[in-house]
């Protein structure tokens, strides 16, 4: 199944498949590894819902919901 | 001199490589054109010739993304080390060999420190560096930054390849892109470009600054990217290279990285199986720091601890439960280590207070002694008043804050170095994006209440340009603690003088107007001179670790310096200004000041300052402190002007010109244990200045043109062109909040009239706004 980032539950996982958007913010998502066949699980969500926490590539990244959208992941069921 | 530059990801343990290799020879300068810090020493052993090691900021890639990218990109290329240095964090290869993947493409011989081998030793996982060495085709060496101290087998590798040539290599070279690179890398060859392969891979990913310089070349990127088809990316060039890089290094890595396997379950001793404990320490501490319901408080509660170590006079509340209410204390033999750990109002003092009253104390010690020096050899009234006055009195006016803001300074490292401050920028990011700022603006603005210098220069880490110009312009309003005295001393003032309220709550309060008329500031730049989308926010949350000592030390010295070298020139200088228009009349008749008062009929009511206090007093007419003070009320004109040259100069001008009024009929009288309170209280008697207009001063000061250093921080730190609006937005910030505090404060009923001016000004902004996006988006569809 697919989803996007940003509708993920605390402790899910999936396999980035695609990186939507555009500009220097979807750029920088590469850089840090957001790129496809990368393994992700989201670890948390901030006190007030928003960023997220996930980890991939076997570090800790934070990423807002907004560009977390952007973010297509395969999850199995 | 062979020089080396030091590149890998934040995080890596590059500074403590460079301050294992350097040693004591580091010093710090700054990149040419901007004031980033520019860390260089040498390395020095025995069998080798000295080696110049330059540390580049730390970056994820060499696409620009913040400031620090592209100084680090600028350098090799113009720069042209011999050597660079890939610092790669063993424990998490693949983010940081991405970087090296782009590194590699650039004519430069390069060796790959392959540091926290140690950890990856602890954690029982295995590299092979030599199948790593291979596949990436540069030597890769194993190192422990933090552990080892001798780094001879790595510069010895080093100092080989820095003789040797290198040119530059791509792994998209087995990749159908490879036709289009060469292709692309011709042109760059005929134009003579050096690094034509790291510069042809950049413009075919649509870097910017290489499309910017080279246009025409972009346009044969364009047509091939028409024709090309990739099945999953389609023509998306840009994403092809990101994973490809990706790709390559999974496939290496997996080769050359051996993981160990966890054990998820264990048998205790009546052979139950037991599941490990889940996750690192780090991961354990991390869930009670960012807690959804405690990550807030607990914050708040780390953030107090800090400001209360620093500026606390009552360190344990010993005072305030009134354990102390007796003030005569008589743990010490003298007076003079009383007064040292205890506070006038007898609590424990912080360590923050105490170090200042110890070098305060000292440096008294150095005037008075110097005085009694001058006066024995003979030296001039004048001349003694110029040392001891002007000269001595600033400079070391401005060292008493030293201490505190080392220790301020000291308590943010270690803050930042242990990771918890990229978890505040986590937990806040949803507040501050209201706002129009990302959650990393929090620590340059929580900064700014200790020294706005040190907080400008943070602002480096944020990502777009008018995020961080919007940052630096609110910074000023997070009242620093050179504001902090006018801020007491006003206080104190008018409580004491109408016995109204409690001066802890109005100190209190005036931070409070201060962050409020930040966030205004900072919606109405976000929407007017400063629109744009709120910039992303992608950022890595590193392992908590302990900071280490040497590291945090060498943090504090350079601040140290810095700090010195300040009050030691533009302090000075300022001050020494100041001292002659106060001690001359307009004539140049020196204005003699004894312990009996003035000696002549001249006063400093006559002096230049006075004169030019004067002229621009009616400015500040509509803030309560104009025109409507009458003889005197040039003071107040005169200490926001002497308040741009450095904060501390406003109530210290208050203190001088407190011996001319104090022959005033009905002035006096006034006793009280804040320092400057009965100065500025002295003030008020003479000028006969109302509630509302002192605190109108207060704001003016606290909001307007910070300090000469400050200033002089902006400029480099701001994009060129900036400064002038900065300066004008500081202005009319400051006019207008004291105008709007002093209107309120005196008719209540012109609230009315300052809530529909509001009004009618964001509606209008919002109509402005609407049009110029319809225009906008006119001009796209055309």
């Amino acid at each position: 199944m697919e989803k996007t980032l940003d509708t993920f539950k605390i402790g899910e996982k999936g396999v980035i498949i695609k990186v939507n958007g555009e500009g220097v913010t979807r750029r920088r998502l590469f850089d840090m590894g957001v790129t496809p066949g990368a393994n992700v699980k989201l670890v948390k969500k901030a006190p007030l819902g928003d960023p997220l926490e996930v980890t991939i590539r076997n570090y800790e990244l934070t990423l807002r919901k907004n560009e977390a959208k952007q973010v297509i992941l395969k999850v199995e069921e | 001199m062979i020089r080396v530059a030091l590149a890998g990801n934040p995080n890596s343990g590059k500074t403590t490589l460079f301050n294992a290799l350097t040693g004591s020879t580091a010093h710090v300068g700054n990149w040419p054109g901007v004031t980033v810090d520019k860390r260089e020493g040498e390395y020095k052993r025995k069998g080798f010739e000295p080696i110049s090691i330059i540390d580049l900021p730390g970056i994820y890639s060499l696409s620009p993304y913040t400031p620090e990218e592209v100084i680090s990109r600028n350098y090799i290329i113009d720069e042209k080390p011999d050597c660079v240095i890939n610092v790669v964090d063993a424990t998490n290869l693949e983010r940081n060999l991405y970087l090296t993947t782009q590194l590699l493409e650039m004519d430069v011989p390069i060796v790959i420190a392959l540091n926290m081998i140690d950890v990856v030793q602890k954690n029982k996982d295995e590299i092979n560096y030599k199948k790593l060495s291979k596949a990436l085709g540069v030597p890769v060496l194993p190192v422990s930054a933090l552990k080892e101290k001798d780094f001879s087998d790595l510069m010895q590798t080093v100092n080989e390849e820095a003789s040797k040539k290198r040119k530059g290599t791509t792994l998209l070279d087995k990749t159908k892109l490879n036709d289009l690179i060469n292709q692309i890398k011709e042109l760059y060859e005929e134009k003579d470009e050096s690094n034509s392969l790291f510069h042809a891979i950049k413009l075919i990913e649509g870097d910017s600054i290489e499309k910017k310089d080279h246009d025409k070349i972009y346009q044969k990127v364009e047509e091939a990217k028409s024709n090309f088809n990739d099945e999953i990316f389609g023509n998306d060039l840009e994403a092809i290279i990101a994973d490809e890089r990706y790709r390559f290094i999974q496939a290496e890595c997996s080769v050359s990285f051996k993981r160990h396997q966890e054990v998820e379950y264990i048998v205790d001793k009546k052979g139950r199986k037991k599941k490990v404990k889940e996750g690192t320490i780090s991961d354990r501490i991390d869930k009670v720091l960012t807690n959804r319901v405690f990550g807030l408080i607990i914050f708040a509660a780390i953030l107090f601890l800090v400001f209360h170590l620093t500026f606390g006079e009552d360190l344990f509340y010993l005072n305030a439960m009134g354990v102390f209410n007796n003030t005569d204390v008589t743990l010490g033999v003298g007076t003079t280590w009383e007064g040292i750990l205890f506070s006038s109002g007898a609590g424990i003092q912080s360590p923050g207070v105490l170090l200042q009253t110890i070098l305060v104390g000292f440096t008294d010690f150095i005037t008075e002694q110097v005085g009694v020096g001058l006066d024995l050899a003979g030296a001039s009234s004048w001349a003694n008043a110029l040392i001891c006055d002007g000269i001595l009195a600033g400079i070391f006016s401005v060292l008493s804050f030293l201490p505190q803001i080392l220790l301020l300074f000291l308590f943010f490292s270690i803050l930042e170095d242990s990771g918890y401050m990229a978890r505040v920028a986590f937990i806040l990011d949803r507040i501050f994006r209201r706002f129009g700022v990302s959650g990393r603006a929090f620590m340059p603005m929580i900064m700014g209440f200790g020294c706005s210098i040190p907080a400008m220069t943070n602002t480096r880490t944020l990502a777009t340009d008018r995020e961080r110009t919007a940052t630096i312009r609110v910074i000023p309003f997070f009242s620093c603690s050179a504001k902090l005295p006018i801020l007491t001393a006003c206080a104190g003032a008018t409580v004491t003088l109408f016995g109204v309220g409690n001066a802890d709550l109005i100190t209190l309060g005036m931070y409070g107007i201060g962050i409020v008329i930040a966030i205004i500031a900072l919606l109405t730049l976000r929407n007017t001179t400063l629109r744009g989308e709120t910039p992303p926010f992608i950022m890595e949350l590193p392992a908590y670790h302990w900071p280490k000592f040497s590291s945090l030390m060498l943090h504090v010295w350079d601040k140290c310096k810095h700090f010195v070298k300040k009050a030691f020139t533009i302090i000075l200088v300022s001050n020494l200004v100041i001292w002659v228009l106060q001690s001359f009349t307009p004539s140049w008749q020196y204005i003699e000041y004894g312990d009996e008062g003035f000696v002549t009929s001249l006063t400093t009511n006559d002096s230049i300052l006075a004169n030019i206090g004067k002229i621009i007093q009616p400015i500040f007419t509509p803030l309560g402190f104009g025109s409507q003070l009458g003889t005197f009320g040039w003071v107040f004109a005169v200490g926001a002007i002497t308040g741009l040259i450095a904060k501390e100069n406003v109530i210290a001008t208050f203190a001088m010109l407190g011996a001319v009024v104090a022959s005033v009929p009905g002035v006096g009288g006034i006793v009280s244990d804040i320092e400057g309170a009965s100065d500025v209280a002295m003030m008020i008697q003479a000028t006969n200045i109302n509630i509302p207009g002192i605190l109108a001063f207060v704001v003016f000061n606290m909001t307007t043109i910070p300090c000469f250093a400050a200033v002089a921080t902006a400029k480099a730190e701001l994009n060129k062109g900036k400064l002038k609006n900065t300066i004008f937005f500081w202005l009319i910030t400051s006019y207008i909040a004291g105008t709007v505090i002093y209107l309120v404060g005196t008719w209540w009923w012109t609230t009315f009239i300052v809530l529909v001016v509001i009004a009618l000004l964001i509606v209008s902004i919002h109509f402005i706004n609407k049009a110029r996006d319809k225009r906008a988006n006119l001009t796209l569809k055309n």
